[in-house]
């Protein structure tokens, strides 16, 4: 596919890791924010690649992997009532709450149906007027103009039976609390390419010029990702710190205004919970009043749950680039992708499952090393 | 979560926020909401994310990646390393 194969080539992979290697004097630890790119990384060994003085860490970019304990339980809630048509996106299905998740309500009978975009979860609801449908709107600012447009059509075109549950987050306010955080190890940062798309990259500038670390917006296929470490270590090598945009063939510095329009129109910034890291103030988005008739958890009366979450497992920390997944007692014994604990075991992107899926672990227990 | 693809753009219908069109993606036709890029036209590859076409793929920036190399001094000194 175009765009797509080019970015694959193993030639050009080879000579983009002998550069990293040649700039590379002293050991770097780099974030890659997006659990996408995380998934690009291990699947193709790119970290094997890399000088063994660059460690990637893996961030906590994976929307399924930080939606709170809460959020799942609200939506198995949900979607186990009579008259309800549930959608979400796949992934959301598998993910543990504290008792149950969405694809065991649907085993029992429940109406969970798996969609590829909002818009088909409005279709439905169109098409079921006896119903209630409800979306689970996940995501960060890439999936924001999507769940935004849903919302904002239901509204003008009175489709009164479809509602939202909101589980929106945002990755600036998130980067600040990891590099706020005590424990941060990061020391720069290739930052999520369709983020960016959405909402360009000034954002980041006084991040980078507040920590003094590089931000280096970045694509999701192997020459992307190697680029994007390319550019970051030259930056930490000269001792810069700078926002620069590596995935230039679809990130625009202002990104996409009419997309960041709807998205403000019919959201407004909200304080948001984290799986496995907690309370991030401003880091989410929640219905504006104008749109309150489509939320979800007032139309269903569980705004008020709130739940604890489980202590074993260190999701959090993974999270963080704090700790890396092999690192955990449970990883792959009694936390599996079949039987998971906690949410970054859960998604295709979530770094547990992907160490988990790619035999990392095995690597490492083996004593493989790196290419130096 | 944030998958986006590169896809072309075969047909528009609509206008607004109900401006939509084909993408073909490697052959795979889809529809896509085409409301967030009012600039791209019949030709054009757009990188789509659920079903909304989020940018146009810049055909000049998108060489880039392979020019950088060249651009660092790096390749003409790599090169006899093969």
């Amino acid at each position: 596919m175009r765009y797509v194969d080019e970015y694959r080539d193993r030639a050009a992979a080879q000579r983009y890791a002998r550069a990293i290697a040649r700039v590379t004097t002293r050991p770097w630890a780099i974030m890659e924010v997006c659990g996408g790119q995380t998934h690009t990384i291990v699947k193709y060994g790119i970290d094997e690649l890399l000088p063994q003085k660059i460690t990637l860490l893996h961030g906590p970019g994976c929307p399924v992997c930080v939606t709170p304990l809460e959020l799942i339980d609200k939506a198995v809630q949900i979607a186990a009532r009579p008259n309800v048509i549930f959608c979400s996106f796949g992934d959301m299905l598998r993910v543990p709450g504290s008792t149950s998740d969405l694809f065991s309500v649907k085993a029992k009978g429940g109406d969970v149906r798996i969609v590829y975009s909002p818009l088909d979860a409005l279709q439905t609801a169109r098409e079921n007027p006896a119903k209630q449908v409800v979306f689970f709107a996940v995501g960060f600012e890439t999936t924001a103009p999507a769940n935004a447009m849903a919302v904002f059509q239901a509204h003008t075109q009175h489709i009164e039976n479809f509602s939202v549950l909101v589980s929106h987050v945002l990755v600036p306010p998130a980067i600040e609390a990891l590099l706020s955080s005590p424990d941060n190890r990061t020391q720069g940062f290739l930052a999520a390419g369709h983020v960016c798309t959405v909402m360009g990259y000034e954002e980041y500038v006084p991040l980078s010029a507040r920590y003094r670390v590089p931000i280096v917006v970045t694509g999701f296929e192997p020459l992307d990702i190697l680029q994007g470490v390319l550019m970051c270590v030259r930056q930490l090598e000269s001792g810069r710190a700078e926002v620069e945009n590596q995935y230039l063939r679809s990130v625009r510095k202002k990104g996409n205004r009419p997309a960041q329009d709807l998205v403000a129109r019919v959201f407004r910034v909200v304080p948001r919970k984290w799986r496995g890291v907690g309370e991030i103030p401003q880091s989410g988005l929640g219905l504006r009043d104008e749109f309150a008739a489509h939320d979800a958890e007032t139309r269903f009366g569980v705004a008020a749950y709130a739940v604890e979450e489980d202590s074993e497992c260190i999701s959090g920390l993974v999270l963080r680039g704090v700790k890396k997944p092999h690192e955990c007692s449970a990883f792959g014994g009694r936390c599996t992708p079949e039987h998971p604990l906690g949410a970054t075991m859960v998604s295709n992107e979530g770094a547990c499952a992907a160490y988990y899926r790619y035999r990392r672990f095995e690597q490492q227990v083996a004593g493989a090393t790196k290419g130096s | 979560m944030c998958l986006a693809v590169p896809g072309k753009i075969l047909s528009i219908t609509g206008e607004d926020v109900l401006r939509s069109g084909t993408v073909s993606f490697g052959g795979i036709q889809k529809q896509v909401s085409l409301a967030y890029v009012p600039e791209a036209n019949v030709g054009d590859y757009v990188i789509v994310h659920v079903g909304f076409a989020i940018s146009i793929v810049e055909e000049s920036e998108a060489q880039q990646t392979f020019e950088y190399l060249k651009q660092m001094g790096e390749l003409a000194e790599l090169e006899p390393l093969q």
